[in-house]
């Protein structure tokens, strides 16, 4: 397991004496910590370094004299200081480590050629390493029920547990959610859930991860594969948009597991359970096997030769009679950077068409995204620092956030404003908690600003809380995304302008969709080219190496679904992407795929979309393709191919190159690295950032790609090593530097530091500036909803219908169906028992969909998930408007 | 069994307003049910873990640790018997081993007729009165196996005498007048106490002397 010391920064050093040499150490840091860092591996079961010290199973005692004479004591519960004399390995010590694993095994079953755990197991290793060798023990050990089902994927065994308290208080500490806990006392206690309550948490897989002994397994891993058999790559989960580092295990070549990998910048370990258990879906059954083609009314299996060329066919017919803005892109997140770039390549690059979108109407303008100044994670997360939260829930959609976060606010002091329209899993942390009326985010921010106005219906107490968190020093963060689908991104855009003018603020946009980060920076969104920059003032510079460039921007996914709709669309390219699903307003992407007169579909799986294709283009999934992603910080980290795809699906970014070479356009890629070498050439943000930089060990982290103007202008650019390391490391160490840094790169002129750039043959133009967020000002004015509507609230669910969960089996039955909430009051005025079925609409559509009342969602407010099960709520979005006003009718 | 009635949640609200923190109430709280049911139910716990604002799976977490708090319905009258060393000694063992038989149920278990749970415990405090057993912590001291027969019954017959029903801690509930109710000032509210201040400047004096 992985679960080496987190890093910190030295500033107080001590000097404590370790088995006779003597150690710097950190003043304060945990002993068994300092020891490890020094190359003394102590043993231990309950301590994690991730976790609280509990000193709950003695295991690593170490013989300590702080002056006082030496004595036994547990070295997680210990803090260094001056002077320590320790010894972790004499005669006191090796007896006591022989006494706690002999008092361990008495109840633990010696069932480890049956167990999960064997050959993995930090029991089975340490009693090797330091145990009594032979147990004295011939009475009957205890027995219990085994397994039960702690939750739909995760089993408990009881009587192989060591009561390290691990689980626990993962569950409590770092997840919020104590549904399991220790139960009796003495040699009864054991570990359980509440009759009927399970560990019903997004989280439960970490307890598997971290549980010492075999006690806590998970369903889709089970009696699967023995440890010596697995092999693992270093990769990184591409579930949501969080980019947690992971490791893919697989065994003959079918992956069989993802566990967690400590990213300090990023997810510490933590992985939440869509991403962890989601893998069953690459080796599902259901995957394309191959190419489709569409004959008659079947999709039918056509060879890869036809399919490209039937594909590459559709599309030059189309330029032929449309032009290259009758050709279209919807999709990209999906795919990898080197994918993504390949793809703007071909459509913008090769065939000179703008109208590429890697969102689905559920994002925010790319400028917003990517010329905002940034913050990472770990400068939202700064101890002391105040955080503006306005956007999805992050548990729903970006969950290993949420656990940074919440560790952030409970543990390290950091302060949350919260701007939402119905409760979330950060209300009860948050130090002001806005319950905004849908679409008025902006009024409220106004108002925090201490601009007055009526907040948008916030409460004045939260608004004063507010004001007041905001008075005080320290870094301010804004997280901000779409709070709700059923609201236009304008009204996060006038939200985020008014939050721009703040001192030293720094913005992390959450956009939830994997890779659309890695695709907006590889250009694919409308009027952008790869590395952050405009169409229109990089077009020289990219004229220099793509044959072509697009003549006008392009139109955004609404507006391609809109133009479909109309005609206008002659070929349409789904690329990962399933509009009837996930785009805001279905009504709008039926009729667009009715529409366009030519469809091609490049999917892993066979889609609702995808069925309604004129051709399919099989393509690989997560851990078949190697290469890079982008996080929402903009965080390049890496991708591992483990498997090999089913049948003779292909990867994105060799459909790319298929599709080019059909069409009279070589792209000139023979591989990912040749991709990342044009891009990095091109890039004005990604210039220091090789593929040999993301393999040095050092940089496990991932690199951030930042802007030359982000970097302080007095150090010159001499490693993107370097400039990551910078905006990381200020965070831990003086967070003002971190924010005093945007405020001079305002005044900082970017074409100056752009200019020196060494681009061979490329000399004649010099690199684009890098895009930097202009506010538009554009007056956004919310309608007032009459008495007897509700606003709509879209939000995502963790657990919605999407492909992953659907095609693994283990955490299919987590899916929820869809259902409409209301607040207890309007609810028991519509007179009907909780899950009845009402009737929806928006005036001209209507959806049947059952109620349940809910106190977290405020009055006049109906709030549903989205892409859940059952009822697509989002047939009643309008894309065009600005909110969503619905009225509810009971039926007869 | 059930939730807390409408008294006894207007009391449970009342005790939570005494402590600082509402999880603090969750004991006093797991006792209140179990007065009122005469065991600690599921539904209980659930009803406590949302007046005090934690999980149901905690609440059963803390009362499970304790031997009073029973989590199955137990028997109108609970015999503990003592077999802890004195009783031991004067023949507690004996007299649980009679007791098992004249009622005819082992120990841990109740009568069918759902009167009567027997259970041997450790030092019940008395050993000066060994052997000696309790009916709902209710003491009787010295008991021979006719005294333990007469006893049982009479409990029969509803002589119960003192003995309340399984649950009951004390015949007179505590009443706080809300203007009463002292110090429920959360600890990291409170200042400190004066003799740690005074420890921590004396402290930092000797500190200094001693570097200077």
């Amino acid at each position: 397991m992985s679960e080496a010391p987190k890093p910190i920064v030295v500033d107080q050093p001590v000097t404590i004496t370790v088995n006779g040499a003597a150690i710097q150490a950190q003043k304060g840091d945990l002993l068994i910590d300092a020891c490890e860092r020094a190359g003394t591996y102590i043993p231990r079961f309950c301590y994690h370094p991730r976790m609280n010290p509990v000193g709950m199973c003695r295991m690593c005692l170490v013989d300590v004299d702080t002056g006082r004479g030496p004595a036994l004591q547990p070295s997680c519960m210990l803090e260094c200081s001056e002077g320590m004399t320790v010894d972790t390995e004499n005669e006191k010590v090796k007896k006591a480590q022989d006494g706690v694993l002999e008092f361990l095994l008495i109840n633990h079953p010696l069932d480890c050629p049956v167990c999960d755990k064997g050959g993995e197991c930090p029991l089975q290793d340490t009693t090797v390493g330091y145990g009594p060798g032979e147990s004295r023990w011939v009475e009957e050990k205890r027995h219990y029920e085994k397994p039960i089902a702690i939750s739909e994927t995760v089993q408990l065994d009881r009587e192989r547990c060591i009561l390290c308290d691990r689980c626990t208080r993962f569950a409590d500490e770092v997840a919020g959610d104590p549904l399991i806990h220790f139960m009796g006392r003495g040699a009864n206690t054991e570990v359980n859930t509440f009759p009927d309550e399970p560990f019903a948490s997004y989280f439960s897989g970490n307890t598997v991860q971290i549980c010492p002994v075999g006690a806590l397994t998970a369903k889709p891993y089970r009696f699967k594969a023995r440890p010596w058999d697995l092999e693992e790559v270093a990769s990184t989960c591409t579930d949501c948009a969080v980019g947690c580092s992971v490791t893919v295990q697989s065994s003959r070549d079918e992956v069989l597991r993802i566990n967690g990998v400590d990213n300090d910048a990023v997810n510490w370990g933590w992985l939440c359970d869509k991403g962890r258990f989601g893998f069953e879906a690459i080796g599902s059954p259901d995957r394309l096997q191959g190419p489709l083609e569409l004959h008659g009314d079947d999709l039918v299996a056509i060879h890869w030769s036809d399919a490209v060329a039937k594909a590459a066919a559709l599309i030059s017919e189309g330029l032929r009679s449309g032009g290259p803005q009758g050709l279209a892109v919807i999709g990209g997140a999906r795919l990898t950077n080197e994918a993504a770039y390949a793809w703007t390549k071909l459509i913008k690059g090769a065939l000179g068409s703008d109208n590429v979108d890697a969102q689905l109407g559920d994002g925010l303008p790319a400028e917003l995204v990517l010329g905002l100044p940034g913050a990472t994670i770990n400068e939202a997360c700064t101890p002391g620092g105040t955080i503006i939260y306005l956007g999805p829930d992050p548990k729903e959609a970006l969950p290993t956030l949420f656990l940074r976060l919440r560790h952030a606010i409970v543990e390290d002091g950091a302060r949350l404003i919260e701007l939402t329209s119905t409760e979330s899993s950060l209300t009860n942390l948050a130090a002001a908690s806005l319950l905004v009326r849908p679409g008025e985010t902006a009024s409220a921010v106004r108002a925090i600003r201490g601009g007055g106005g009526d907040a948008g219906g916030a409460d004045v107490e939260q608004v004063r809380r507010a004001i007041d968190v905001l008075s005080g020093d320290g870094p301010v963060t804004v997280l901000i995304g779409r709070t709700s689908a059923a609201e236009s991104p304008q009204t996060v855009v006038a939200a985020a302008e008014e939050l721009m003018t703040l001192d030293g603020v720094r913005f992390l946009p959450l956009l939830p969709r994997s890779n659309v980060r890695g695709a907006l920076e590889a250009g694919m969104s409308p009027g952008l080219l790869p590395g952050r920059v405009r169409r229109s003032e990089a077009a020289a510079w990219f004229g220099q190496a793509w044959p072509t460039i697009p003549q006008a921007d392009g139109l955004d996914t609404a507006g391609i679904l809109a133009a479909a709709a109309a005609g206008k669309i002659d070929t349409l390219i789904l690329l990962g992407a399933d509009p009837l699903a996930d785009f805001v307003d279905r009504e709008l992407a039926e009729r667009a795929l009715t529409g366009a007169r030519s469809v091609i579909v490049v999917d892993p799986f066979l889609n609702e979309s995808a069925r309604r294709a004129n051709v399919v283009l099989a393509s690989s999934a997560f851990g078949e393709v190697s290469g890079t992603v982008t996080n929402i910080e903009g965080r390049v980290q890496r991708v591992t191919q483990k498997v090999t795809p089913p049948g003779t699906a292909r990867a994105d970014w060799e459909l790319a190159c298929d599709l080019g070479e059909a069409l009279g356009h070589d792209l000139n890629f023979d591989g990912v690295e040749a991709i990342w070498a044009e891009f990095q050439d091109l890039s004005p943000v990604h210039a220091e950032l090789s593929l040999e930089a993301l393999e040095d060990p050092a940089n496990i982290d991932g690199l951030l790609a930042v802007a030359p103007t982000e970097v302080q202008s007095e150090e010159p650019l001499d490693s993107a090593t370097d400039s990551a390391d910078d905006s990381d490391g200020a965070s831990a160490e003086d967070p003002s530097d971190a924010v005093a840094d945007p405020a001079e790169s305002e005044v900082g002129d970017a074409a100056q530091v752009a200019e020196p750039e060494e681009t061979d043959g490329l000399e004649l133009v010099s690199s684009p500036d890098v895009l930097r967020y202009v506010a538009a000002n554009d007056q956004v004015v919310i309608p007032a909803t009459d008495a007897y509507a509700f606003r709509l609230v879209a939000r995502p669910d963790l657990y919605d219908g999407g492909t992953l969960l659907s095609h693994s089996p283990s955490s299919a039955s987590l899916v929820k169906e869809a259902v409409l909430t209301l607040n207890p009051l309007d609810f028991e005025k519509l007179g009907v028992t909780t899950g009845a079925a009402v009737r929806v609409s928006n005036g001209a559509r209507s959806i049947l969909i059952p109620v349940e009342p809910s106190a977290s969602v405020p009055r006049g407010v109906a709030a549903c998930g989205v892409n859940l099960s059952g009822v697509a709520v989002s047939r009643l979005i309008d894309s065009s408007s600005l909110v969503t006003d619905v009225r509810i009718e009971v039926q007869a | 069994m059930s939730r807390f009635t409408r008294e006894n949640e207007l009391l449970a609200r009342e005790i939570i307003a005494r402590y600082p923190r509402p999880k603090s109430a969750t004991i006093p709280l797991c006792h209140l049910a179990q007065e009122q049911d005469g065991f600690l139910a599921e539904d209980a716990m659930r009803h406590i873990s949302e007046l005090v604002g934690i999980t149901a799976a905690e609440v059963r977490g803390t009362a499970s640790f304790y031997e009073m708090f029973k989590l199955k319905p137990v028997g109108k009258y609970l015999i503990n018997v003592c077999t802890n060393i004195s009783c031991q000694l004067l023949g507690g063992e004996e007299l649980l081993e009679h007791a098992e038989q004249s009622l005819g149920i082992r120990s841990g278990s109740t009568t069918e007729d759902g009167l009567f749970t027997l259970e041997d415990v450790e030092c019940i405090a008395a050993c000066t009165e060994a052997p000696a057993c309790q009916v709902n912590y209710r003491y009787f001291n010295t008991v021979s196996n006719e005294q333990f027969d007469s006893l049982v019954e009479d409990l029969r017959a509803g002589r119960n005498g003192e003995i309340p029903d399984h649950g009951t801690l004390g015949r007179v509930r505590q009443h706080i007048e809300p203007g009463q109710v002292a110090n429920i000032t959360a600890p990291e509210q409170q200042s400190e106490p004066g003799w740690f201040r005074d420890r921590n400047t004396a402290a930092a004096a000797e500190q200094g002397e001693v570097s200077s």
